[in-house]
């Protein structure tokens, strides 16, 4: 399977996804970290995948959002940003939302 | 590789003519900047295509040679109405 399908599959079967560097309980990056706090604050059950462990992954992900940063989330399939919008959104109540739609 | 912050700038305003670009450095490495960069050619964009501008201004060097821009996008608005 290529790249581009794994993570079309992995979004696809996760309704709140984080590609990140590192894990949920320790993350290898200031902004992964800051993602993992942000979804964690809004109690939210997400999956992670580390893209440290998976060079195709790593490089894919940019290509799969036309994103060239990580950390990346996908709440049911949708590209939502990095943690700067993440940031952003949790800041104005947008990203509590739109994860109880996912819950 | 450090870049400088007169460089982000340059190259945003060259692709984004009406740009207000401010940059911190983060660290002090010349690797880790926050931006913040309004433009009237963001209007009815949603984040993501603003950031996707910026990154494209660029030109690929986000995720390389700059490691890390703490991005934030704003369309200007009116200060006095």
């Amino acid at each position: 399977m290529s790249a581009h399908d794994r993570i079309a599959e992995l979004v696809k079967n996760n309704d709140i996804v984080l590609f990140m560097k590192g894990t949920a309980l320790f993350p290898q990056c200031g902004f992964s970290s800051r993602a993992i706090a942000i979804l964690d604050r809004l109690e939210a059950k997400y999956e992670t995948v580390d893209v440290l462990q998976d060079p195709e992954i790593r490089q894919g992900i940019k290509e799969y959002s036309e994103w060239p940063t990580i950390p990346q989330l996908y709440v049911r399939g949708e590209f939502v940003g990095g943690s700067d919008i993440m940031m952003e959104m949790f800041e104005s109540g947008e990203l509590q939302e739109l994860l109880a739609q996912a819950a | 590789m450090p870049m400088a912050a007169s460089e982000i700038e340059r190259l945003i305003k060259e692709a984004i003519p009406d740009a207000d670009v401010s940059i911190r450095d983060l660290a002090g490495d010349g690797d880790h900047y926050a931006a913040r960069v309004e433009s009237k050619s963001f209007a009815g964009m949603s984040r993501i295509k603003q950031h996707q501008a910026v990154y494209a201004a660029l030109g690929g060097r986000v995720g390389g040679e700059l490691h890390a821009l703490q991005l934030e996008t704003a369309v200007p608005q009116p200060e006095n109405i």
